[in-house]
C-alpha cells in the first residue's frame, strides 16, 4: 500500500494521460468511424471500396505493430509528431475501423423506408444521414460502441510501448523503484477498472435517454 | 415551369415510353400516362401489375429502365441534388407511412421545409400545426409516431407530404397497412385534398375512393395500362377481359 501512497502524483499524472488519451482517441475515433461507415454505405462504388479498405486494414494489424510503426517508421521519412499526438493518431485509427463496423451495423437497423422518406421530400443524401438515418442507426448499438471504447480504454496502456507516460507506464516506474508488482499493479488495475465502470453508466444512460420509443 | 401554359389541362406528370426491369423480370411495359394539373388518377390493378413500381418511379425511388418522366415540364434529373429539389417538389405517401421514428411529429413535419426550403423554424412549426390541425391530429404534435395509431400515422405522413407544398402526390397503397376502421379517416383526408385541387396519383384497392374522388381509374395488368377512363364508365362497364375479370374478384363481397 505504500508503495502506492508514496508515489501518487507519478500515478495520478499517468492517471490523468490515461483519462486525456482515451477522451482525445475517443472523439477522433467516433468521428473516423461514423466517416468510413458512411463511406462504406456511399452510393460510389470508389468510395464504399476506400471505406472497406480503411476497415480491412486497421482490423487485421495489431495495434502495438501500428503504433511502433508510426513512431519509429514514419520519423525516417521525415514525419515526427510528439508521443502523446502519435499515440491518440494510431489508437484512434485503429479504433475507427471497429466503431465504424458497430455504426455500420446499427446503420443496418434502420428500416429502407426511413431512407425512402427522407429522399422523398427531397433531402439529399448527406442531409438524409445526419437528419434520418445516423441519429436511429447510433442509438441502436450504443452499447457496442460502448464496449469497444472501454477495449479503447484498455488499449491506450500500449501507449506506454512508445515512450507515453500513461497509467501503465507510471505503475512500471514505480515498480521498478519500489519492486511492488502485486500492490503496484492492483492499484493501477483498479483504476483502469473505475474508468471502465464510468463508461459502462454513461453508456447506461446514454441508452436510456435516447431510447427511441417504439 | 412554364407560366404561359398554366391552365387546367397543364400536364403535370408526363409519362414517355417507359420500361423497367428487375433483373430478367420485366415489370413496366411501354407505360404511358399524363396526368393533368388538378388531376385525381387512381390506378389499380391486381398485386404484381407494377402500380406500385409505376409510382415509385416517378420519384425515381426506382430508376427506370427506359423513357422518360417529366414532372411540371422538367424531366426528371438522374441523381445528385438537382433530383433532390425535383423530389421535393412531388410529395410521397407510403403504405407503411415511414414517419421518421427519432423525432416527433411536428419535427418530422418540419425537417423537410425547414433543411430543404430553408424555411424558419417558427414560421416552420406554425405551417406544420396548421397541417396537423388540417388532418385532425393537432393534439399528436410532441408525440412519436410509435405513440400513434397507423391512422393517425400516416395522417402526420400526408401532412409530412404537403408542408413541402408539393405540386403532385403520390400515395403508394396509403391504406393497405392500416386496420379496416381506420381507412376512412386516411381517406377522408385524401378526398377532401382531391377537392381542393391537388394532383394526385393514388395506388390503391380502395375502390370506394376511386368512385369518389377520381377523375380517371388507370387499370394496370401484368405491367401494362390496359385500360383508363372515368371511374363511371370503369366500373359500370369495363372494356377488357381482364379489367372484368379483376372487378368481378374484388368486388363481388
Amino acid at each position: 500500500m505504500e508503495a502506492l501512497t508514496a508515489h501518487l502524483s507519478e500515478l495520478g499524472h499517468g492517471l490523468v494521460t490515461t483519462v486525456e488519451l482515451t477522451v482525445v482517441t475517443t472523439v477522433g475515433a467516433m468521428l473516423l468511424g461514423i466517416v468510413v461507415a458512411t463511406l462504406r454505405i456511399a452510393p460510389v462504388p470508389l468510395l464504399r471500396a476506400i471505406g472497406t479498405a480503411y476497415v480491412e486494414v486497421f482490423q487485421n494489424l495489431p495495434l502495438l505493430a501500428l503504433l511502433v510503426l508510426f513512431v519509429f517508421a514514419l520519423p525516417t521519412i521525415g514525419i515526427t509528431f510528439p508521443l502523446f499526438t502519435s499515440a491518440a493518431i494510431v489508437i484512434a485509427v485503429y479504433e475507427g475501423a471497429y466503431l465504424a463496423e458497430a455504426i455500420r451495423a446499427g446503420i443496418n437497423t434502420v428500416g429502407v423506408g426511413q431512407a425512402e422518406a427522407a429522399r422523398a421530400i427531397g433531402l439529399t443524401f448527406g442531409q438524409s444521414l445526419r437528419h434520418v438515418i445516423l441519429p436511429q442507426g447510433l442509438r441502436a448499438v450504443i452499447q457496442p460502441i460502448g464496449n469497444i471504447c472501454i477495449a479503447l480504454l484498455m488499449n491506450t496502456s500500449l501507449a506506454a510501448a512508445v515512450g507515453v507516460v500513461e497509467l501503465t507506464q507510471a505503475a512500471n516506474t514505480v515498480n521498478l523503484v519500489e519492486a511492488q508488482p502485486i500492490a503496484v499493479f492492483t492499484g493501477a488495475g483498479l483504476a483502469y477498472m473505475l474508468l471502465a465502470l464510468i463508461i459502462g453508466q454513461v453508456t447506461g444512460l446514454l441508452e436510456r435517454r435516447l431510447a427511441i420509443v417504439r | 415551369m412554364a407560366p404561359e401554359t398554366t391552365g387546367a389541362n397543364r400536364p403535370m406528370v408526363s409519362v414517355r415510353g417507359l420500361n423497367k426491369w428487375f433483373g430478367p423480370l420485366h415489370v413496366l411495359k411501354d407505360i404511358d400516362l399524363t396526368v393533368a394539373a388538378g388531376e385525381v388518377v387512381v390506378v389499380v390493378g391486381p398485386s404484381g401489375s407494377g402500380k406500385s413500381t409505376l409510382c415509385r418511379c416517378l420519384n425515381r425511388l426506382e430508376t427506370a429502365g427506359q423513357g422518360s418522366v417529366e414532372i411540371d415540364g422538367e424531366p426528371l434529373p438522374a441523381e445528385g441534388r438537382a433530383l433532390a429539389r425535383l423530389r421535393a417538389d412531388v410529395g410521397m405517401v407510403f403504405q407503411s407511412f415511414n414517419l421518421f421514428g427519432h423525432k416527433t411529429v411536428l419535427d418530422n413535419i418540419t425537417l423537410g421545409p425547414t433543411r430543404v426550403r430553408r424555411i424558419p423554424r417558427p414560421e416552420a412549426r406554425q405551417q406544420a400545426m396548421a397541417l396537423l390541425e388540417r388532418v385532425g391530429i393537432a393534439d399528436k404534435a410532441d408525440h412519436h409516431p410509435a405513440q400513434l395509431s397507423g391512422g393517425q400515422q400516416q395522417r402526420a405522413a400526408i401532412a409530412r407530404a404537403l408542408a413541402m407544398q408539393p405540386k403532385v402526390l403520390l400515395f403508394d397503397e396509403p391504406t393497405s397497412a392500416l386496420d379496416p376502421e381506420m381507412v376512412n379517416e386516411v381517406l377522408d383526408v385524401m378526398v377532401s385534398l382531391a377537392a381542393e385541387g391537388m394532383t394526385m396519383i393514388v395506388v390503391t384497392h380502395e375502390m370506394g375512393f376511386a368512385r369518389r374522388a377520381a377523375d380517371r381509374v388507370v387499370f394496370m395488368d401484368d405491367g401494362r395500362i390496359v385500360e383508363s377512363g372515368a371511374p363511371d364508365d370503369f366500373f359500370a362497364a369495363p372494356r377488357t377481359e381482364r379489367a372484368r375479370d379483376f372487378l368481378s374478384k374484388i368486388l363481388q363481397h
